[in-house]
């Protein structure tokens, strides 16, 4: 029997060696780290820019050694359309919450999506607004109570949660568009091979690719991180369910 | 001889940016300006230009941040409503010391006003529109020729200085035809390379193009250091043209459209035996500040005039010497309002004394 050891897990070239400004059980850094791993599987990092959103999100450049270019709230999309443009040979990709996406820049994801630009898009799905203290998302459930709908989503006024891996799935332009969530190890090894993927759309030239990420938010949820966990499953994803709702790619 | 073309204001602004390298454009349609998106979708693909009809203004503002951010000469252009949707990203922009063109051809307001010609977008432009406190290179243009030159100035102000730059016309600029000459670009030659740019680190350190800055200090250093080039640019930067001002009793400042017709007013001054001159403003910011300083220690009377109810007359005030006197002449914009050459005449006239 051999006794070399062979490394199995190690930290990714694309993300610095820093510690974390996430709350505790905040899912945002799982997410970075798979789309580290996306890049580096790829072997990308050094021809790749990232596109940072407002929220949560907003030091992407603080964990991920790439470039970066800092988007206004929502914009994202259009200036990563700007830099893709320009550098159509590179890997381009934007990171954005659901108030970022869902919200304030629905109509530039829309577009975007629309147009085919070949960039990817992470989309974290937390039902709620982060950063700014955990108001009401256009993601946040029914009778969900956050802090400005402090007697639940009533969706006879607020509306009902953008399903928003479904919506873009319909546009012609998208090639690849899926849902997944990192909340157990079985979630996270399958949201990898997702944004890996949506990667690899990029890296061939495929097209426009997006994953929505179900993401947990313990302290605007007013949970503890296992609670919080919990959530995702048994609230979050029977109203979003996890799955690819479009592949263009596959044969 | 050099070639002479009968074009449009908008298209010489076109022209211009394409004869000065500039390959990215993004905007959205909007009365009087859409001549110059016509203008570059038509031409760009035989230059390899990106030109994209975006969803909005928002969008557009928005691409050309991010065209920018990767060290492209890139441009927007839009008309005053639009140019309103846009300041957000102007406003990052700036905080991000990134460059680029935004052309506005301005049409009158408030609200969804009317398409005639104004000046009512100065205070906008020149005093940095959106939030935060900064400020833009204004270009003023009062010709068709200016339009196509102008456009490259802004663009060689606005890489050297890494501030965005404005060319600011109006739908009389923008719409009217007389000659241009064309030449050939010609880059200063010792702007700063754009090693700020991103491209992907390639082996060198993580560049990032942000506007956001947390640390103690770190954000009051920056905006300092933005005042800082905002000194720079008053200092070496100020265009302005000057004429009649030996003799005059009287100096009249406009600038862009207006000037072209106080111009005549003057002439017709001339005419009359009243020694009457001009200063007219080419960068809106920077201001001709000294200028006028300089000119109101000996004329003391200048005589402003406006496509508004008084704007620009502020930052004359502003820069006068103490003891010289500032009238001011505006109508508001809209259809009919554009002042006459007898009408200014008529206020040279009223102002003026021996
Ligand atoms: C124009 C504008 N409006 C509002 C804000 C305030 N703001 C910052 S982050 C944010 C929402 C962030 O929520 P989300 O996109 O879901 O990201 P998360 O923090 O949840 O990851 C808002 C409203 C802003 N920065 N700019
Ligand atoms: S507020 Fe929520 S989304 Fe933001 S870092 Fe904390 S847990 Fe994560
Ligand atoms: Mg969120």
């Amino acid at each position: 029997m051999s006794t070399e050891m062979k490394q199995v897990f190690s930290h990714p070239d694309s993300l610095k060696d820093v510690q974390t400004h996430f709350c505790p059980g905040c899912q945002h850094g799982t997410t970075h780290r798979l789309v580290a791993d996306a890049m580096d599987a790829f072997g990308v990092q050094d021809r790749t820019i990232g596109v940072a959103s407002v929220g949560c999100s907003v030091f992407l450049y603080g964990y991920f050694d790439i470039d970066v270019v800092e988007a206004p709230h929502g914009r994202a999309p259009a200036v990563a359309t700007g830099v893709k443009r320009v550098h159509q040979d590179k890997i381009v990709f934007t990171y954005q919450g659901d108030g970022d996406l869902a919200a304030i820049g629905t109509s530039e994801i829309i577009h975007a999506a629309n147009r085919g630009e070949g960039m990817t898009v992470i989309f974290v799905n937390n039902t709620t607004y982060g950063m700014t203290g955990g108001q009401m998302a256009p993601t946040t459930l029914p009778s969900q109570k956050t802090s400005t709908s402090p007697y639940g989503r009533n969706v006879s006024t607020d509306g009902y949660p953008i399903r928003m891996a479904e919506l873009l799935s319909n546009l012609e332009g998208v090639t690849y568009s899926a849902r997944v969530a990192v909340n157990s190890p079985k979630n996270i090894l399958q949201a990898a091979r997702v944004v890996k993927k949506a990667f690899e759309v990029q890296v061939k030239g495929q097209g426009f690719s997006f994953v929505e990420v179900l993401s947990a938010c313990p302290t605007n949820w007013g949970m503890n991180p296992l609670k919080a966990n919990a959530r995702v499953e048994s609230e979050m994803i029977p109203y979003f369910p996890l799955g690819t709702f479009k592949d263009s790619t596959a044969a | 001889m050099q070639k002479r073309l009968l074009v449009k204001g908008n298209e010489a602004v076109a022209m211009g940016a394409i004869e000065a390298g500039c390959r990215y454009y993004f905007g959205y349609p909007i009365t009087p300006q859409s001549d110059i998106p016509e203008y570059i979708s038509r031409e760009f693909p035989n230059v390899g230009g990106v030109f994209i009809q975006a969803e909005s203004e928002i969008a557009s503002i928005n691409m050309l941040l991010g065209a920018s951010a990767c060290g492209a000469r890139a441009m927007t252009s839009s008309s005053s409503p639009g140019i309103s949707l846009k300041q957000e990203g102007i406003s990052y922009m700036a905080g991000s010391e990134l460059p680029g063109l935004i052309v506005n051809i301005c049409r009158s307001g408030p609200g969804l006003g009317g398409i005639d010609a104004s000046q009512a977008d100065y205070f906008q432009a020149v005093k940095g529109g959106g939030h935060g406190g900064y400020h833009i290179i204004v270009l003023a243009p009062d010709s068709v020729q200016e339009m196509y030159d102008l456009t490259m100035l802004a663009f060689d102000l606005s890489d050297r200085y890494r501030v965005p730059a404005m060319l600011l016309g109006d739908s009389v600029i923008g719409q009217m035809k007389e000659a241009l000459t064309p030449h050939p670009y010609i880059s200063p030659g010792d702007l700063p390379a754009k090693d700020w740019a991103v491209s992907g680190k390639d082996g060198r350190p993580q560049r990032v193009v942000k506007s956001l800055f947390l640390g103690d200090g770190e954000l009051e250093e920056h905006n300092w250091k933005l005042h800082r080039k905002y000194q720079e640019l008053k200092d070496k930067e100020v265009r302005y043209e000057a004429s009649d001002l030996d003799d005059a009793q009287l100096v009249v400042t406009a600038f862009g459209s207006t000037a072209r017709i106080a111009k005549t007013a003057i002439r017709m001054a001339r005419e009359e035996g009243l020694k009457v001159g001009l200063l007219r403003p080419i960068s809106l910011f920077p201001f001709p500040e000294k200028a006028f300083l300089e000119t109101t220690s000996k004329v003391k009377r200048v005589l402003c005039v406006e496509l508004n109810t008084g704007q620009m007359v502020e930052d004359v005030r502003l820069s006068v010497a103490r003891d010289a006197d500032v009238f001011f002449y505006g109508r508001p914009p809209g259809a009919g309002s554009l002042p006459t050459p007898e009408e200014l005449l008529a206020q040279i006239r009223k102002h003026y004394k021996d």
